[in-house]
């Protein structure tokens, strides 16, 4: 069993117990434990079932790539689903349940997909839920869904919060192990502002767990002596439990900080996504231990010799009374000496390899007492829930028994991968090391950055050195390097003195034994979590999926949570023996960020709730909110759609306040269309060349209607335009328009029209704009006082300055709605009262403030256009019967060119004109009209479609305006419009103009 | 996520602060012009491998457009400049024939 | 109306690791024009009463001061209530010359974030180096604050001034608190 050790546990504190839940059981551990750790302590070596065949599965590595303990932790507002246990620190009242079984951990139905292991090959599900085809939506696909997933997912609302922080410097270092902390220590030397990163809550790696001493000196201390010397530097940043999760082009590099899972009642945010920019980056990431594939390596007991390891030095606890080694190199031998000097049995270690002399790690081993079978190696794995023994064979064979032995852990090592995640994200190059059958970085083919130069810089293990002599010398030349590379200048000082073990050289094996037949390789794990056996591989590799990214996604080999951490070399390792070819050749899949999952809330950091994105206020937007405005988006901004009084539906209110529009007065909230001043010598010229209409020839004092065009003909924007004086536009654009116009004008402003004297200036917020419309439009400013507003001194299409009601304000005299109108700039800082004065003198005039549908329907009625509904990108003025609004007297305007195009003049353009359904029902918004016959592709042919429609108050039926092929030469003409609804609408073609034709209302 | 540095304000920032504006260096063609040479226009880009020049604006910054000579497969930038040229300036030219020599674009080499 | 509003009416928040205030009315005036003319520096500093600027930085002094916004264009801050009076002036200085200046003041919020932690809670939303070595007192930024625009320099030791939008005022008011919630300090700078 696995237990807690009297003595041990260099990273505990044992005066502190901490509770926590598993599965509803109350447990015991310390403080300093992580939930693999405690769970071990207390016996619970199951602890998840694997994902296809509901295998139990156990504990297996002690740290971010551990593939098989995977729980639920939390509830409600803090329930997260596949939380690796070797990575989550206990903490007092911790809850986690185990995932993927029905009803229980212990006894699984599931598991039943085990006994039919057999008939469930690499690509099972391909292979047998296509045929027959019906039974796939009714009963193949909700039963799989039934069965899939690991975890639940969260229902209830995070209760966390999360955030963002951008942080910039000359040296980045990831990984806080013996190598990030001296290649730290030799670039702030140099003077490089640096952040370090770690991922766990300790600093100094695994090289306190292994063997070796740095200037004589235990490497403990010197881990705590760098540490400390560090933190006492200015210039350099040091932060535990945030990993490095990605990193991307130019320097930019994800961190990932983790600042309250092990303290979930703190203050603040849960996680921090760090945004960092460095100059310069060092991957200090260690080297993860590979599994060895041998029959019955997924039985739970059995795991990473480093982790056996780290559980006993880290943590205090024994995996097993009794721990078989089993290994293809020397680093296994430290976890048997390990073990032993715990007080704790070695029966036998099983080194697959056949070595002519005893290396010095060998040679301890063998003066601690234990025994060691070279050549040999595992032939399976006895017992089921649990290791109860390994049957012995030799390497060389096919998996004859030679031996039993009776164990209840298995230590494996396969040698050791450098973490090269990180290297890889942007660019970095990897070499096949063949005396470590590893991949490691190419430092020769480093990502580059924005000057074209090497930005990541490998250190350590993560470079592929693995004795502390050479990992201390490589860190600390690369932290040099790095503050050199950064623009320091170095005084290189000699790297610290480290001993470590010669070491025997590592053996390839990645199948024990070599020679194993089919139901040893049909139970030899590579992915523990997505379950992939060898033969799965092997027979991908046999259905021709040759590529190594084909072999992944056939066989799912490396696709589960832990993306292959521990499967990856060794499954196209047995891919490339099937292909019959080199490793190198093969290849590897590519390496993406993030390196371990980071959570969605840290993703998103501030922006949720009430700052998920921004809204855009006018003044008076608490006004308009407490009068019982219902809002409509339009861009950011919300606009009200209708104000909705008590009792009364929102089609109630809208058809109320386009009445009372046409009949006494209304009150619109513009501010939100946009203003841009354009002024100078060159500005009348300027603006000749954005509209389509002539604008330099508008007189001081007037107002012109006018049409904006891209460079490919299309209508893109439309707006009055007032000229304020000889040199001074103000331009109005659409609501929402104003910062893409703003940058269309700037763009020809800046990159082809530059020697035009004109400065252009965004004044949209600097005005609160009401419309004053309807009958008693004239007597509501009037009431207020001031200007002479009378049709004489302003008349149509006309602006002037002055006050009303002692505010000062700019009057306009136009129309969107074909009443008599104005529309009212004022001071936004005084928007508010201004609204407020003209609802007071409006009292008596009917007045009602009037949302952006009843603007819509106002508008629709006399037949005026709405950009981004009688437009939609492909629509030029021409197809709307704009042409009085295109200047023939200019040369050129922006889409004039475009607009001479074949397609442009084309008569069977789609032309705007008015629709009058024949019963008065209003036609679906969008709907198309039908023609006979079909196109190539058997659809029906459409001769037009429905731009806007609206339900008209004033006229009391539909009206609605369309797109429609030969429209304005078909007056009278009926046209079918198919609904959704089944119904299919009948519709006149009619002038778009649906009241007052001759415009006698606004000329008042 | 690129940085760029603005040759107007001299921020170097990353490319959120950035808006950007497809191939630089066209030359327009209006009113008169043939279709072949406004199709040209409008429609064909260089789309290279390698040595490019771009539009971009600095539209959370000072907002000024400015071009940038860029490499689109390792995304090094060789330098910005002023959106008031109608070609890069000799020192960028001579900037990214000294880092990718044989290098061509349209007629620029 | 003398009673001008600005867009929170002057919300004020505490409850974190730094105090957020919006400013009451600032006047701003926009100047664009060649600034290299010493015409147009002179009808800047006539109004503001400190030296023009270089690029990327800003002389404020209380409510009054010049901002380098670009290289045509500076932002002239003086009292709200004395913008009339001082476009009046400008424009007559620049009578003549090829220039713009315009009233934006109703056009924009002022922030005020201070106290010690007041870098960090700048860096959690804005893409920029907010170290004490590297952004410091004179500098003036106009950059992204998480989806909007903003600007903001150091009107003293710990204490941002931030410009936004009008609109966005209540956007960065709320993201201003949701950034310096309790428990938030970074312990960076």
């Amino acid at each position: 069993m696995s237990t807690r050790l009297a003595t041990g546990g260099r990273l505990l504190n044992k005066e502190k117990a901490v509770r926590f839940t598993f599965n509803g059981q109350q447990m015991r551990g310390f403080e300093g434990d992580t939930l693999a750790s405690a769970l071990l302590a207390n016996d619970q070596m199951l602890v998840g079932r694997s994902f296809k065949y509901h295998r139990p599965r156990g504990i297996v590595a002690a740290g971010a790539e551990e593939p098989n303990a995977l729980v639920n932790l939390g509830v409600e507002g803090k329930f997260e689903p596949n939380q690796r246990a070797t990575t989550t620190e206990l903490f007092e009242g911790l809850l986690a349940t185990s995932q993927n079984h029905w009803p229980s951990l212990e006894f699984d139905v599931g598991v039943i997909n085990a006994k039919l292991a057999r008939f469930m090959p690499a690509g099972f599900y391909y292979k047998m839920f296509i045929h027959p085809r019906p039974l796939w939506k009714h009963l193949y696909e909700p039963f799989i869904r039934q069965a899939a997933g690991l975890g639940q997912a969260p229902k209830g609302r995070d209760a966390d919060t999360y955030e963002h922080f951008h942080a910039f410097c000359d040296v980045l270092v990831i990984g806080g192990g013996i190598a990030g902390l001296l290649a730290a220590r030799s670039a702030a030397q140099a003077g490089a502002r640096v952040l370090i990163l770690e991922q766990t809550a300790h600093w100094g790696g695994r090289a306190p767990v292994d063997s070796g001493g740095i200037d004589g000196k235990p490497v403990d201390k010197t881990v705590d002596e760098l540490v400390s010397e560090l933190s006492d530097m200015p210039n350099v940043t040091m932060r535990t439990r945030t990993m490095g999760a990605g990193v991307y082009d130019h320097g930019y590099v994800l961190g990932y900080e983790r600042l309250t899972d092990h303290a979930p009642e703190t203050d603040g945010p849960r996680h921090r996504l760090w945004r960092i920019r460095a100059g310069h980056i060092i991957t200090a990431t260690g080297a993860i231990e590979r599994p060895l594939s041998f029959a019955g390596n997924d039985v739970p007991g059995v795991m990473l010799a480093s982790a056996v390891r780290d559980y006993v030095v880290n943590y205090g606890v024994s995996p097993g009374d009794r721990t078989v080694i089993v290994t293809n190199n020397d680093d296994a031998y430290r976890t048997a000496i390990a073990l032993k000097a715990a007080g704790l049995d070695v029966p036998v270690i099983l080194d697959a390899r056949v070595l002519p002399a005893d290396s010095p790690l060998m040679a301890e081993a063998k003066a601690a007492g234990i025994r060691v079978m070279m050549g040999h190696g595992v032939a399976k794995v006895l017992g089921g829930k649990r290791v109860t023994g390994v049957a012995v064979c030799l390497q060389a064979g096919e998996g004859a028994v030679r031996e039993e032995f009776a164990c209840d852990a298995v230590a494996m090592s396969g040698g050791w991968s450098p973490v090269v995640h990180l290297w890889s994200h942007c660019g970095g190059k990897l070499l096949w090391d063949n005396d470590f059958a590893m991949f490691r970085p190419d430092v020769d083919k480093a990502p580059t950055g924005a000057d074209g130069a090497a930005f990541v810089s490998p250190a350590g293990a993560a470079n592929g050195h693995f004795g502390l002599t050479e990992i201390v010398g490589d860190a600390h030349a690369m932290g040099h390097a790095a503050a050199r590379a950064t623009g320091y200048e170095v005084t290189p000082k000699p790297a610290p003195d480290a001993t470590s073990f010669e070491e025997a050289p590592l053996a390839p094996v990645w199948l024990m034994p070599q020679g194993a037949g089919a139901p040893l390789r049909s139970k030899a794990w590579l992915d523990y979590q997505n379950d992939v056996k060898v033969s799965d591989v092997q027979l991908a590799a046999q259905e021709g999926f040759e590529s190594v990214e084909h072999a992944k996604r056939y066989t799912t080999l490396g696709m589960a949570t832990d993306q292959g951490k521990l499967s990856n070399i060794n499954g196209l390792a047995i891919l490339s023996g099937a292909l019959n070819q080199p490793i190198p050749q093969t290849g590897t899949t590519t390496f993406r960020p993030p390196y371990t999952p980071i959570s969605m809330g840290a993703i998103a950091g501030e922006a949720r709730g009430k700052v998920f994105q921004p809204v855009r206020r006018t003044p008076m937007h608490a006004w308009h909110d407490e009068n019982g405005a219902n809002w409509e988006p339009v861009g950011h901004w919300r606009r009200p759609y209708a104000y909705v009084r008590s009792g009364e539906s929102v089609h109630d209110a809208v058809m109320r306040e386009t009445k009372n529009v046409r009949e006494n007065l209304g009150l619109l909230d513009a501010s939100t269309l946009g203003k841009l001043i354009v002024k100078g010598p060159d500005a009348g010229k300027f603006l000749d060349l954005l509209y389509t209409n002539m604008m330099s020839t508008l007189k001081p004092g007037k107002c012109r209607y006018g049409l904006m065009c891209s460079e490919n003909g299309f209508l893109i924007d439309d707006g009055v335009v007032a000229r304020i004086d000889e040199e001074t536009f103000l331009c109005h654009t659409t609501t929402g328009g104003a910062e893409r116009i703003h940058q269309h004008i700037e763009e020809w402003l800046q990159t082809e029209w530059w020697d035009m004297q004109v400065y252009v200036a965004n004044v949209t917020e600097q005005y609160a704009q009401i419309a004053v419309v309807g009958p008693n439009a004239r007597k509501a400013l009037e009431a207020l006082g001031g200007m002479d507003v009378s049709a004489e001194t302003l008349g149509f299409m006309e602006w002037a300055d002055g006050t009303l009601g002692g505010f000062k304000v700019r009057v306009y005299r136009i129309s969107f709605s074909g009443e008599l109108s104005y529309e009212i700039a004022v001071k936004a800082s005084e928007g508010q009262a201004f609204w407020d004065a003209l609802m007071t003198v409006g009292d008596a005039l009917a007045v009602m403030p009037y949302g952006t549908e009843a603007l819509h329907i106002l508008r629709a009625e006399k037949g005026f256009i709405m950009i981004g509904d009688e437009t939609d990108g492909t629509v030029i003025p021409q197809d709307l019967g704009l042409h009085w609004a295109l200047s023939k007297k200019k040369d050129d305007y922006l889409g004039k060119r475009a607009q001479e195009r074949t397609h442009m003049t084309d008569p069977e353009r789609w032309r705007l004109v008015g629709l009058e359904t024949v019963d008065g029902s209003v036609l679906p918004d969008g709907a198309y009209a039908m023609a006979d016959g079909a196109n190539e592709n058997g659809q029906r042919t459409m001769q037009g479609r429905v731009t806007s429609s609206y339900h008209s108050p004033n006229l009391n039926r539909g009206i609605a305006m369309g797109l429609v092929l030969h429209g304005p030469e078909r007056m009278g003409e009926v046209v079918a419009f198919p609904g959704t609804d089944g119904t299919t609408y009948q519709a006149k073609i009619v002038s778009p103009v649906f009241y007052d034709p001759e415009g006698e209302k606004q000329n008042v | 996520m690129l940085i760029l540095t603005c040759p107007y304000c001299g921020v170097t920032a990353e490319e959120t602060e950035f808006h950007a504006g497809g191939e630089a260096h066209l030359k327009r063609f209006g009113p008169g012009s043939s279709d072949e040479d406004f199709e040209t226009y409008l429609f064909m880009r260089e789309n290279p491998k390698g040595v490019h020049f771009e539009r971009w604006r600095h539209v959370y910054g000072c907002g000024k457009w400015f071009h940038a000579a860029r490499c689109t497969t390792t995304l090094e930038v060789f330098g910005t400049y002023s959106a008031q040229v109608t070609e890069p300036p000799q020192e960028i030219l001579d900037t990214i024939s000294e880092k990718r020599p044989g290098w061509a674009w349209r007629d620029l080499a | 109306m003398s009673n001008p509003l600005s867009a929170l009416n002057g919300a004020t928040w505490s409850d974190g690791i730094a105090s957020v205030v919006e400013v009451p009315m600032q006047g701003m005036i926009t100047l664009r024009g060649d600034l290299s003319d010493p015409v147009i520096k002179a009808a800047a500093t006539a109004v503001a009463s400190v030296d023009v600027p270089g690029q990327g930085h800003a002389n404020c002094d209380d409510s009054r001061g010049i901002c380098w916004m670009s290289p045509d264009e500076l932002l002239v801050l003086c009292s709200y209530e004395d913008v009339a009076a001082n476009l009046e002036k400008m424009q007559s200085t620049l009578d003549g010359v090829h220039s713009l200046c315009v009233d934006v003041s109703d056009a924009r919020a002022v922030f005020e974030v201070s106290g010690p932690y007041a870098r960090e809670v700048l860096a959690k939303l804005a893409p920029v180096d907010l170290a004490p070595d590297q952004f410091t007192k004179g500098m003036f930024r106009r950059t992204r604050m998480a989806q909007v625009p903003a600007a903001f320099w150091l009107q003293d030791t710990d204490c941002f001034r931030i410009i936004c939008f009008r609109s966005h005022a209540q956007y960065v008011f709320d993201l201003l608190t949701v950034a310096a919630q309790k428990g938030s300090a970074v312990d960076l700078f």
